[in-house]
């Protein structure tokens, strides 16, 4: 079954970051910079927080601007990026209204999710979750 | 940007007199002392000259994390060092937040701040580049206001914190804190004042980097970090600290005996007093929000939302008001406030003008009994006729201390040792080794905690804890002293890794091994562990010697042999004795 990464209940979100933190240890690092998901308060904690990550967009916009079909569309939704062929033009990240392809510096191509469901293995509080698409 | 685990080696000084920075390699420092307090307290030694006003800009501000720090679950803490104001001696703060994380993703293991800057600064802080930004125009704000408008302000990139200081801070309240991500302080000791004398307004810090973990090690840091991962979200202190919070245990304390209240009056409070400040009520009515210090799953941070009419014509605002066990024992309890939105709208008074709430409620708990006695009269407190529990009243104070419109509200600002000092009442000025007192009156290990601890915190040995456990047991006075030194002999070691005492359980020496060694620090052992441990604490022992600190000299206020605790009354030959005892054995090893 094709899964998904959800944000499950946003109001359950701690602002922890330790699904940040687990979406970068996935490449053997301690830090954000690998991150395809990331928490940001919603204009001051008290509001509680935002969960950014790709939603696995059915027809995804990203996808529709990629000059070198780099960004291939995902069987059930949301892409798969083949970095060889990525010119790191950073259409897709404008296209993506929701934020959710963050960009690697290191790299200078983008961050996509890979909806392999670690980051939500490290959700305690059930705030985000795999779910089949 | 990639950086490897020794990196933690980088210190980044800060030079405010001359705007001018450097990174230097203090390896040595990092492999001898881990990093946190360890690493802190040696670089206070090199940089605070002996004798020094700790308002002068020859006091350093010492921002240190350490090697667990960004790598593993709950090691979410930044140790801030410098001489304290409040206490001339060792001054030392412990705040979460985002700080930790933000500094060691920046590239540092610590940050030294020196001397002093001719205009009001805040700094940027993003990687490698450093810049000294004026600060002119958020001068006189609290800490809140300064949060948000830097957080516009700066674009840095990554995720950042914001470590400022609120009113107090500027005008040199003594145990003016600094505050981070508008709900965590450095609380204690004056942090905020040592910033205003520096004309440092905020610290702005980006995270953009990341730790590599070193490539043979990827598969046993994988599983050592999923072991300590379980164990926290397994152990009883996620459920203690995630559902209640710390608040959840007021009412117990209270029940058992061991909770100050009105200055100590008494050690509890009428049951329905105790049950309207108890954390269930507190969650029942006010809670709006848990969150998280960041890489903690436990989110033991409990912000209460409160509701007020402030002007005739349906003006409602509604404040967010972290609250927690402390906060609520000292402006709360200690206050005499009979209605938890009092104890809220003070916490938000303190809060906003940047004091550390426990020496505030201290305070002005002496002040209202020394008002109550006759020693201090409406013309010292301009006006304010100081009632238990009369909250009005008590926010005007809050403004006074900071404002300081007369000699009397200048002393009380200098802490309550310095003002009964001034105007009589030291029976009852309930501060240790000159800082104000936690909660606690459970007995003779709680005691000895405030007077021989380190930063005379509660947190420094937990004698409130060895108390509890001792209730009804036979026991010496010099086991007891022992097993406060053994206990903050090892909490040395969490404050340098750093991880946050709340999961102290799940850090044990062996796990501390491991953890280190699956990142590729091979080199330690619970054995050396405890030496360490054991040498950080004499070097922070010998600092507050070196400063002036007396055991011989310490100061206790009679009310604390007036008042039964759960082990009765105690006495002053023993505390005294137990003093003498602590002295004899760190002396000697
Ligand atoms: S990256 Fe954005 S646009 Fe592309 S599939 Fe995900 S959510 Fe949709
Ligand atoms: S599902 Fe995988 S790739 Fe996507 S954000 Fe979570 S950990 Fe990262
Ligand atoms: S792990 Fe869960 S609770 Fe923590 S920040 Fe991520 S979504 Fe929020």
């Amino acid at each position: 079954m094709v899964k998904k990464l959800a944000v499950l209940d946003v109001n359950k979100c701690i602002g922890c970051m330790e699904c940040m933190f687990a979406c970068t240890r996935r490449v053997g690092r301690a830090g954000f910079d690998k991150s395809a998901i990331r928490v940001r308060s919603a204009g001051g904690i008290e509001r509680g927080f935002v969960v950014v990550v790709c939603r696995a967009c059915e027809y995804p916009p990203c996808a529709k601007v990629c000059p070198t079909d780099a960004l291939r569309v995902r069987k059930g939704g949301g892409v798969i990026l083949n970095k060889d062929k990525c010119i790191g033009c950073g259409f897709c990240a404008q296209a993506c209204i929701m934020g959710a392809i963050f960009w690697d510096d290191e790299l200078d191509k983008p961050i996509v999710c890979k909806y392999c469901g670690d980051c939500a293995d490290y959700c305690v509080h059930n705030a985000i979750g795999l779910v089949d698409v | 940007m990639l950086m490897k685990v020794e990196e933690l080696n980088r210190v980044l000084y800060v030079d405010l007199t001359k705007k001018d920075i450097k990174v230097k390699d203090r390896t040595d420092l990092f492999d001898a002392y881990l990093g946190g307090s360890g690493v802190a307290i040696k670089l206070l030694e090199e940089e605070c000259p002996t004798g020094i006003d700790p308002l002068s800009a020859a006091n350093p501000i010492i921002f240190a994390v350490g090697p667990l720090t960004a790598l593993y679950p709950t090691a979410s803490k930044t140790v801030a060092m410098f001489k304290s104001p409040l206490t001339g001696n060792l001054g030392e703060s412990h705040c979460g937040g985002r700080s930790s994380m933000a500094i060691r993703l920046a590239g540092y293991g610590a940050i030294v701040i020196t001397g002093s800057s001719d205009i009001l600064l805040y700094l940027t802080i993003d990687g490698d580049k450093v810049k000294f930004r004026d600060a002119s125009s958020i001068g006189g704000m609290d800490a809140q206001t300064v949060g948000r408008i830097l957080r516009e302000a700066e674009t840095g990139s990554g995720v950042r914190t914001i470590i400022r200081t609120g009113r107090a801070g500027g005008k040199l309240v003594r145990y003016a804190c600094a505050v981070s991500e508008t709900y965590r302080h450095f609380g204690r000791l004056g942090l905020g004042a040592v910033m205003g004398s520096k004309n440092l307004k905020a610290l702005v810090i980006s995270a953009d980097k990341s730790v590599e973990i070193p490539k043979g090690k990827r598969k046993e840091y994988r599983k050592v970090y999923d072991e300590i991962q379980d164990v926290v979200v397994e152990s009883d202190a996620m459920k203690k600290y995630h559902d209640l919070g710390t608040a959840g245990k007021l009412y117990e304390m209270n029940k058992l005996g061991g909770m100050a209240y009105k200055n100590l009056e008494s050690a509890s409070a009428p049951e329905e007093i105790a049950r309207e400040l108890s954390g269930e009520n507190f969650a029942n009515k006010f809670l709006s929000r848990r969150i998280s210090c960041s890489h903690c799953p436990v989110g033991c941070v409990h912000l209460a939302s409160l509701r007020e009419l402030y002007a005739p014509g349906y003006y409602f605002k509604t404040t967010t008001i972290p609250y927690d066990n402390e906060p609520i024992y000292a402006v709360g309890f200690m206050l005499g406030m009979e209605h938890a939105e009092d104890c809220l709208r003070m916490i938000d008074a303190v809060d906003t003008v940047g004091m550390d709430i426990m020496s505030t409620g201290v305070v002005l708990a002496w002040a209202t009994e020394a008002y109550g006695k006759g020693l201090i009269t409406k013309a010292h407190t301009d006006g304010l006729d100081l009632q238990w529990g009369d909250v009005s009243t008590y926010l005007e104070a809050v403004e006074k201390i900071v404002e300081m419109p007369t000699e009397f509200y200048q002393n009380l600002a200098m802490g309550v040792e310095h003002a009964s000092s001034v105007y009589g009442g030291q029976d009852y000025a309930l501060a240790f080794g000159g800082n104000e007192m936690p909660e606690y009156h459970t007995g003779i290990a709680c005691y000895i905690n405030n007077l021989t601890g380190a930063r005379h915190s509660h947190l420094d040995s937990a004698g409130y804890t060895l108390d509890q456990k001792l209730i009804g047991k036979e026991f010496s006075i010099e086991e007891v002293v022992k097993s406060l030194i053994a206990e903050e002999e090892w909490r040395q070691i969490l404050s340098s890794l750093v991880v946050c005492f709340f999961a102290r359980g799940v850090y044990t020496s062996e796990r501390v091994v491991k953890a280190m060694a699956a990142i590729g620090l091979e080199n330690w052992s619970p054995e050396k562990l405890e030496v360490v441990g054991r040498e950080i604490h004499r070097a922070k022992m010998n600092f507050k010697f070196r400063e002036g600190f007396d055991l011989a000299k310490l100061r206790i206020p009679k009310r604390i042999f007036e008042v039964p605790t759960p082990h009765g009354l105690l006495k002053e030959e023993d505390l005294r004795k137990a003093i003498e005892i602590y002295g004899e054995i760190i002396s000697a090893q």
